[in-house]
């Protein structure tokens, strides 16, 4: 049970990361390799306030967030919009650099050490019921992640932002002739997809760990909940990263030998028997 | 091709080699007597650009998009390493064995890799090296884990040259190896198959209509790269005689990208060209800054990204169309 409730833990982490990406990825059919550097923006910046300027946790969270969405809004701005119309090459390339360069420039500022995070005291500690001990934070992660899902869910399906969003997805031309200011929403969403990696990131410094090696280490697991869940589906990335994050901690607890392997085997399979992924609205282009 | 009949000469004179391709392949044996002293860097820009010219077989004439390749030259590096490390050091059935394996391993993924479209390529191709490097990580009495493949000796290269520790035959012997390969691949990319190919990359609608077996074709392709890259790892693993778990890691598929799109994918030279650069910026600026170099290089690819997407060839190019006397009968 312990091993459930902590898969389904790591799942919603990566959920929380990973959707931003679906965003990206599924609803503005970028491929921004450069998701999990945002995400380290956010580990960052979150680690910075609370241990050199003394804000508390809490704070700290929606902070890092909107700085990331900064960063994010700035270069889409002036360097992701170049590349809307580009190939996948083009675009993978392109957040390739952005990677080794935000690596090399977070190595500068902090250093290449895991930098530390301490908790406050309400979120440390174990809930203990009959046969299921539950970390504190895990439970407060699960619970932010799924209020995100949730809120989500209702933006992207429920809202004029979110059919004005799928308007402009599906077909830019026809938005903009129907009054749907294109360039706006993309570039509000592409905040919004950024914000939430800074989130999952500050989020996730606890049980990721942080240092600058962070974008290439993690980056396939977003990638993968996004692949597998089929891009642009909120609900699919997260049963795909509920489905990950049980199956990794599940693993690498039971059978330590082969590591990561399943995940990637399982990835591989998925992709070839159902290549838009299991919720997928369409083949990807 | 506007007119009726079909006119071959352009093809034909394409194959010709010009005599900017003869002076370039001075290149090797210059650099040999100028940096006697670097002949492990030589060596190593000589293999990187075996490894480059297979990915550009598959992305720059056939237009695969792969993040994975370095899963081909890493399955080579390790058999070629294994091989020499249970007693079998003959170092040219090495390259051969670890050809046929990496071919073997790409046809495989090949039937994998064709299903989707570039996303889905990415991610499988991404997904196959993962799963690799993983194998290689957890089988640590096999391949050595982290600790890497040792113990490896290696015969003299057809009985007569020892592998000396300035790296003289090693040197001419991946220097060798790259020239007969790069020489097949040009045959190749300026045969029928090759022209096939280009086709598919640029329509891949039409060439079904035209007769041409698009799924064959690419798988083709995929399969010989894969041997390509595994001949690449396995002189990798035969010059320095180790073989360390990094040939298999995302990193060095995403930086071979990178150095094919420097030089400029869809071109042979490309790929050998952007190896040199990158692997001489690389030794010069890591030694100026070592852990920062990565910066410039994101930074170098960016402006690549964004302005000049043909890379050094292209500029290259550009600059041979203004002199008529290089530029030889090229378009």
């Amino acid at each position: 049970m312990t091993i459930l409730f902590d898969g389904i833990a790591s799942g919603m982490l990566l959920f929380l990361i990973s959707v931003g990406l679906s965003v990206t990825l599924g609803l503005m059919n970028f491929v921004n390799l450069a998701h999990g550097a945002f995400a380290m923006v956010g580990g960052y910046v979150c680690v910075t306030l609370l241990n050199r300027a003394g804000v508390p946790f809490l704070a700290s969270l929606p902070l890092a967030a909107m700085t990331t969405a900064l960063v994010g809004v700035v270069l889409e701005r002036t360097l992701y919009r170049r590349l809307y119309g580009a190939t996948h090459l083009d675009q993978v390339l392109f957040s390739i650099s952005l990677v080794f360069m935000s690596m090399s420039a977070m190595q500068y500022f902090f250093g290449a050490q895991q930098q530390p995070l301490t908790l406050p005291d309400f979120l440390r500690g174990q809930v203990n019921l009959p046969g299921l001990d539950m970390g504190v934070y895990r439970l407060f992660l699960i619970v932010v992640s799924l209020l995100i899902a949730w809120g989500l869910q209702r933006l992207v399906s429920g809202t004029r932002f979110g059919a004005e969003l799928r308007a402009s997805v599906d077909n830019p031309r026809a938005a903009r002739g129907v009054g749907i200011n294109v360039e706006r929403i993309f570039t509000l969403t592409f905040a919004l997809g950024t914000a939430l990696a800074g989130l999952g990131g500050a989020m996730g410094v606890e049980m990721l760990g942080l240092d600058p090696g962070f974008p290439v280490k993690y980056v396939v697991y977003f990638l993968i909940v996004v692949a597998v869940g089929g891009s642009g589906s909120i609900a699919g990335s997260l049963v795909a990263s509920l489905i990950l994050g049980v199956v990794d901690v599940a693993g690498k607890y039971y059978v330590p030998q082969i590591g990561s392997f399943v995940i990637y085997a399982v990835m591989v399979v998925m992709l070839v028997f159902r290549p838009q992924g299991l919720f997928g609205r369409q083949a990807a282009r | 091709m506007k007119s009726s009949t079909i006119d071959l000469t352009v093809v034909r004179r394409c194959d010709r080699w010009r005599p900017a391709e003869l002076v370039f392949w001075l290149l090797p044996v210059l650099g040999y007597f100028l940096f006697p002293d670097n002949l492990v860097l030589l060596t190593q820009i000589a293999i990187t650009g075996l490894f480059c010219l297979s990915l550009d077989l598959i992305l720059g004439y056939a237009g695969i998009v792969s993040l994975g390749h370095a899963a081909f030259f890493g399955v080579g590096a390790y058999a070629a390493g294994l091989l020499a490390s249970h007693g079998w050091g003959e170092p040219l059935s090495g390259l051969l064995v670890a050809a046929v394996v990496s071919a073997a391993l790409g046809f495989v993924t090949s039937l994998l890799v064709l299903r989707g479209a570039d996303l889905t390529r990415l991610m499988v191709t991404l997904g196959v090296a993962m799963m690799l490097f993983e194998v290689a990580n957890k089988l640590t009495a096999i391949t050595g884990g982290v600790d890497g493949l040792q113990g490896m000796e290696m015969l003299p290269l057809f009985g007569q040259f020892r592998f000396d520790m300035v790296g003289k035959t090693a040197y001419w012997y991946a220097v060798l190896v790259l020239f007969f390969l790069f020489w097949s691949a040009r045959k190749l990319v300026h045969s029928p198959f090759g022209l096939s190919l280009k086709g598919i990359r640029l329509n891949v609608a039409r060439m079904p209509a035209l007769g041409a077996p698009v799924n064959a074709r690419l798988a083709a392709v995929y399969t010989l790269g894969a041997a390509y890259a595994g001949v690449a790892g396995a002189l990798m693993a035969q010059t320095t005689q180790f073989v360390a778990l990094d040939v298999l890691s995302f990193n060095r598929s995403a930086e071979l990208l990178l150095i094919l799109v420097l030089g400029g994918s869809g071109s042979l030279y490309g790929a050998l060209i952007g190896t040199m650069v990158f692997m001489s910026a690389h030794h010069v600026l890591s030694d100026m800054n070592p852990e920062y170099w990565q910066f410039w290089l994101g930074a170098l690819l960016l402006v690549i990204v964004l302005f000049a997407r043909d890379g050094v060839m292209g500029g290259l190019r550009r600059a041979a169309a203004r002199i008529p006397l290089l530029s030889g009968g090229a378009k």
